[in-house]
């Protein structure tokens, strides 16, 4: 391809593109040896690499005692091979408290159960391939009302009171709940704060604007005390029921904006393109409208559910016992004293799955919508 | 303009074959519009009946489009009456509705359903206005996407259609609800030079089936070939209306002189 070849006009083929624009050799020269800076930076991140991957991966793996009932025993393996890495077997004593909290021994059926019945309800809603979605939608919408049967008891399970929920176990059913509670209510009030009618868009600004103004401590706090002084004495009212409601309520207004922002960048002629197909509100707003605006919405809409999950770590405040409460618990044990960094990696890494799964479960929703060019 | 000489002539005879009926389809009387404090629209009268093509053009923001817009109560009116088949635009909802059936509309920047392909855009609204099963108005969608000569892009999205192709569709669109009245809004004004064609080959083609249509336009050739009445509006106001060899040929008014002679100067 050195010598420049001459086509009659018109006649000019499509040729392909120079050979250093592709394969890898073309990327490495494009991407880390483009120019001097570019050279300086890749030598300096190979060298940041070098310095912080291997000990990470050691201390995690290959220096870690996975086995072992008290610290001590944990020190001396390391101590024979001359090594420092973590002391998991502590995780692995304490992994069902981790997971169930102080869920009674013998139901904890029931909440794995309810875990296999959230992750298959949850199959047709993630993903519109399900063979006959519309059928296993609604057995997904009935999903909830038995996972709360399975978990509370009563109707022939032996009755579990909710302050024996704890762990991971106590994180999924707040962060789900407020998840699969919030967006709905969100975008209600999103749809509100943009009423004609004066007293919907009031009473949703109103909300919207209090709810954000308060910190969710704040709310949780109100949850578990003041509650009480408004409500008729002698009323009792589960505390987790508070909590999963002011988590719901908090993460709702925050969504409304959200998809409020996205209703914005609707362009005024799809709802008139709608209005002269003489499409009612409510069909006009779930068949063109919402769609749209959700899609736009769904970074905003994934990033107030990542920080609503990781938010359920305040209700330790609380009194309640989620998986960093349940850490600081185990820490307490004589046996295993002085292992902190390991509670908390294990706490880290559990939510970074969770996050991380939602966070790409987004993005493979975005390319999925994505229909061509933006208009 | 786009249409060349030889092809006005030629069709030229064919607009003139298109029968008006008797029958009064639109009625609009003594209405005014305002936004906020500013009168865009004063004291329009305008009758058209069943079959008529009428052009309205006019300068910007001389209040055209608003006009249009209010047939179908895309806009509202504050003062006057407007009756479509005899059903009077008021608040209520159900007239409303019924009128939007009967009146179909083509916008400036198309406003197709960028989230469902090309089919669904069309199958829409007799789902779910008109109850029609699914597989009938996909059929009838189909029926009206060959008519405008697009059958082979009905799954695609319109985001991967040219813009005179996306027209196009927004026309078969509107006909899937077989509408008795069309609007169209500038319905070219948003296409290159290349496309402007194909989509004006349509609209004529709905002329010479006998629809009623309003169009906002400035393609002139159109409003030669396929008009019978030309309306000119200028500050809210409808200043002078004729029909198509009078109004380009002698123009009464001194500002519909001045439009004209701006317009066709190029």
């Amino acid at each position: 391809m050195s010598e420049q070849q001459t086509y009659e006009p018109g006649t000019h083929p499509d040729l392909p593109p120079p050979p250093n624009m592709v394969g890898i050799i073309g990327w490495i020269r494009e991407n880390l040896l483009g120019s001097t800076t570019n050279i300086v930076l890749t030598v300096l991140s190979v060298y940041l690499l070098w310095v912080i991957v291997p000990p990470t991966l050691n201390w995690l793996f290959f220096n870690a005692v996975f086995e072992g009932a008290s610290r001590d025993e944990c020190r001396a393996v390391m101590a024979e091979e001359g090594v420092k890495g973590a002391c998991w077997a502590f995780i692995g004593q304490r992994f069902e408290l981790f997971v169930y909290g102080f869920y009674p021994e013998t139901e904890r059926w029931r909440v794995n159960l309810s875990f296999i019945l959230m992750l298959a309800a949850l199959v047709p809603v993630l993903w519109d391939k399900t063979p006959s979605r519309n059928k296993m939608m609604i057995g997904s919408a009935i999903a909830p009302f038995v996972i709360g049967w399975l978990l509370i008891g009563g109707f022939g399970l032996e009755p579990v009171p909710t302050d024996k929920f704890g762990g991971f176990m106590l994180t999924l059913v707040i962060g789900v709940t407020g998840i699969v509670g919030s967006l709905p209510l969100g975008i209600l009030l999103a749809l509100g704060r943009q009423s004609h009618l004066p007293a919907v868009r009031i009473v949703c600004v109103a909300f919207i604007e209090f709810i954000r103004g308060v910190p969710l401590i704040t709310l949780l706090f109100v949850a578990s005390t003041m509650l009480n002084y408004f409500l008729p004495p002698g009323t009792t009212f589960d505390l987790l029921l508070r909590v999963l409601i002011m988590v719901t309520l908090f993460s709702a207004a925050y969504i409304a904006e959200v998809v409020r922002g996205g209703l914005q960048a609707i362009p005024k002629g799809q709802q008139e393109a709608a209005d002269s197909m003489g499409l009612k509100y409510w069909q006009s707003m779930r068949l063109i409208i919402l769609p749209q605006a959700l899609k736009i919405s769904i970074p905003g809409i994934v990033n107030t559910f990542i920080g609503l999950y990781k938010d359920t770590t305040l209700v330790i405040i609380i009194g309640l016992l989620d998986p960093l409460g349940v850490g600081r618990a185990s820490l307490a044990d004589t046996k295993w004293q002085g292992l902190s960094t390991e509670v908390y990696v294990f706490v880290a890494l559990f939510f970074f799955v969770s996050c991380i799964s939602m966070a790409r479960y987004s993005l493979y929703l975005e390319n999925k919508l994505h229909t061509g060019h933006k208009r | 303009m786009s249409t060349t000489e030889t092809d006005l002539h030629a069709q030229e005879d064919v607009a003139k074959e298109l029968k008006v009926s008797d029958e009064v389809t639109i009625q609009i009387k003594n209405m005014h519009k305002w936004y906020g404090s500013f009168h865009v629209l004063k004291n329009i009268n305008l009758e058209v009946n069943r079959g008529e093509r009428i052009v309205i053009c006019g300068p910007s923001g001389s209040g055209k489009s608003t006009m249009i817009r209010c047939i179908n109560r895309l806009e509202e009116h504050q003062q006057g009456q407007i009756i479509v088949d005899n059903v009077e635009l008021t608040n209520d909802l159900k007239n409303i509705d019924a009128i939007r059936r009967e009146v179909g509309m083509v916008f400036q920047h198309f406003n197709l359903f960028p989230h469902l392909t090309v089919l669904e855009n069309c199958a829409l609204a007799p789902i779910w206005v008109k109850q029609v099963p699914r597989k009938e108005a996909e059929e009838t969608a189909m029926k009206y996407l060959t008519r405008v000569k697009i059958p082979e892009q009905a799954n695609k999205y319109p985001g991967q259609l040219s813009g005179g192709q996306q027209q196009r569709v927004a026309i078969a669109r509107s006909l899937c609800m077989s509408p008795r009245i069309m609007l169209f809004d500038e319905p070219t004004s948003a296409l290159d030079p290349e496309m402007i064609k194909e989509v004006l080959d349509v609209m004529i083609e709905l002329a010479q089936e006998g629809m009623t249509m309003l169009c906002v336009t400035h393609e002139m050739g159109f409003a030669k070939t396929v008009a019978n009445r030309v309306i000119f509006m200028d500050g809210g106001e409808i200043i002078e209306e004729n029909n198509p060899h009078e109004f380009f040929d002698n123009p009464q008014h001194e500002r519909t002189q001045l439009f004209l002679s701006q317009i066709l100067a190029h």
